[in-house]
């Protein structure tokens, strides 16, 4: 079967095709266009007005370089939540809009388990996961459990990604500070000591976030500030995730998101699994950061498991819970 | 004295061992190579030292705990009084409904009782209570503190919730059952900290 997916849930709009091929997922093309506001934070109806703009166009031409015929498309699958208002409701209408003009089915997915998905879908070896999911707004560890994907851990403030934009922002870095933050930290020497705050498998980093401004506010270097709060956050985001890995005894663990890119935390990650025994996957760039292929591959799964869905059942929802999706696409 | 691992956790090694005439475990906080020196050395310590100093307190209160036998900060060992008896965790699910009802009430009254003392526990999960003598015994408060904050009291409810969802979920009254027994126990008023709960639920987990 042939899959088109639309993900849109944040600062990105991305369409991905796919195939499945026996059991795993072969990606056809995957385009990704990203919206950065000039200054601040994101602006919900800006990101949907920009989704908006390029969603038409972003389809055809995906289409041609995958070069099949919107004939061959078998299902339109779409981010259902969770995410923005505005940009959910973009996207949702643009997939009902082609699913009723190829008169082909339409499936919302959640976009945390479609993360999941991926990385079981295109890397081998990985079958069951603790998915260590780090981008700007979300930061949260899931796994399979008691048959739903489940929340263990989660950030109780902002996501990690925001967290290090808000950092480098108010040292006057550009968006997205995260990879700036990530070279200075190379130069960093001397650790700064930060707030670690960890509640049972949550996490919170307003407070280190306070902490570190003051430090360069008192004339600490920079780099050790970076260097300081990469120490500090991403030993955190690792111990929740070993934590999890122990409390559920997987023994594999999946890292995805936009920070996923930072080579210091897959480090730290994969240094752990070794410690344990376990595996540790990363899937490519693309696949890691918010994408459409992997909504076309959770859409496939779950339309191949029976699942079917109304344009009646196809109302975004902002909120939409990892826990609430029932999984019967594995045994 | 031979010592034989019966648990390896996320952060500890637990073994059997001897204190005098008593029989006695070790809790022994691992390093982590993924984590600079500092860190690591700074969380080991201060853990240990937290834990148990914070289930010397919560005995103080009234709340059943292990009896801390000897605490060694640079090892980060505590050796402490061997629990012999189940899991919450491992029970819970097999218990009939009034059992069930009846153990979560007397778990929420334990809370109460660390909250109104503001100990703040800080892994509130079923696999950190021990049933042994019918009392409920609370064990791993090295992620606790001293805290007299609603928000915090909140929070610490939050990870029992969290733990429930993907523990028990077959069971879901659980958690308002804790509740039940925590609003008879609580010397403030329980119905801000539950309030809390209900941010937290809000602000965290759906983005
Ligand atoms: N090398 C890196 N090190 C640290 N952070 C990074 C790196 N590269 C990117 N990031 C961060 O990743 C985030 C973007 O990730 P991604 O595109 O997955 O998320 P998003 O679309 O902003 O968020 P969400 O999916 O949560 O809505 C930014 O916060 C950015 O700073
Ligand atoms: N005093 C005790 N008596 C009996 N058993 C104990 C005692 N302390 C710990 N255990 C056993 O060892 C397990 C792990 O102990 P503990 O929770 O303190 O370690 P941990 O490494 O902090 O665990 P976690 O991974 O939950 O953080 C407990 O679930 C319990 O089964
Ligand atoms: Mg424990
Ligand atoms: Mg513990």
């Amino acid at each position: 079967m042939i899959s088109l997916g639309i993900e849109g849930t944040a600062h990105s709009i991305g369409i991905g095709i796919i195939q499945d091929v026996k059991g795993k997922c072969n990606v056809l093309s995957n385009n990704i266009k990203t919206y950065s506001p000039e200054k601040g934070g994101i602006h919900p109806r800006e990101a949907a007005n920009h989704h908006a703009n390029y969603i038409a166009d972003l389809i055809s031409e995906s289409v041609k370089k995958t070069q099949i015929d919107f004939s061959d498309i078998d299902i339109v699958s779409f981010s259902q939540g969770p995410g923005l208002g505005p940009c959910l409701r973009t996207v949702a209408t643009a997939a009902r809009a082609l699913a009723l003009a190829l008169d082909k089915p339409i499936m919302g997915v959640n976009h945390c388990v479609a993360h999941l998905e991926i990385g079981k879908g295109t890397i081998d070896g990985c079958k069951d996961p603790v998915l260590l999911y780090v981008s700007g707004a979300n930061t949260q560890v899931i796994a399979f459990a008691e048959g739903k994907y489940r929340v263990f851990g989660e950030t109780l403030d902002v996501g990690i990604g925001n967290c290090l934009d808000k950092f480098g922002r108010s040292k006057g870095m550009e968006f997205p500070c995260g990879p700036k933050i990530e070279k200075l930290a190379k130069k960093g020497k001397k650790y700064l000591k930060l707030p670690y705050s960890i509640k049972g498998m949550d996490i919170a980093f307003s407070g280190l976030l306070t902490a570190a401004e003051q430090y360069v506010q008192k004339g600490e270097k920079l780099e050790d500030a970076c260097f300081s709060i990469q120490e500090t956050t991403f030993a955190a985001l690792t111990e929740v995730t070993e934590r999890a890995v122990a409390h559920t005894e997987k023994n594999e663990v999946l890292l995805g998101g936009g920070v996923a890119s930072n080579k210091r935390l897959r480090d730290m990650v994969k240094t752990m699994t070794q410690e344990r025994d376990a595996s540790f996957f990363v899937p490519s760039q693309d696949l890691c950061i918010d994408n459409g292929a992997m909504i076309a591959w959770l859409g496939f799964l779950m339309y191949n498991s029976g699942i079917r869905m109304s344009i009646e059942e196809s109302v975004i929802d902002q909120r939409f819970r990892t826990d609430m999706v029932d999984v019967n696409w594995r045994e | 004295m031979n010592k034989k691992i019966i648990y390896r956790g996320a952060e500890a090694e637990i073994c059997l061992s001897k204190y005098l005439e008593e029989k006695a475990v070790q809790k022994r906080r691992i390093q982590k190579s993924y984590r600079i020196k500092e860190i690591d050395s700074f969380l080991i310590s201060f853990r240990t030292k937290e834990e148990a100093k914070l289930i010397s307190d919560a005995r103080l209160y009234g709340v059943s705990v292990p009896i801390i036998y000897d605490v060694d900060l640079n090892e980060g060992v505590i050796t402490m009084q061997y629990l012999e008896g189940k899991r919450i965790k491992d029970i819970l699910n097999d218990l009939d409904e009034k059992e069930r009802k009846r153990i979560c009430k007397m778990m929420g009254k334990s809370i109460a009782k660390l909250h109104n003392n503001d100990i703040i526990h800080g892994d509130i999960t079923t696999s950190n209570m021990i049933l042994l003598d019918d009392k409920i015994h609370f064990i791993d408060f090295g992620l606790g503190s001293k805290n007299g904050e609603i928000e915090t009291k909140g929070v610490d409810l939050h990870v029992l919730m969290e733990a429930f969802e993907s523990t028990h979920s077959q069971h879901p009254d659980c958690f308002d059952y804790v509740l039940e027994g925590y609003k008879k126990e609580f010397s403030g008023n329980a119905g801000t900290v539950i309030k809390k709960i209900e941010d937290i639920v809000k602000r965290g987990r759906y983005r």
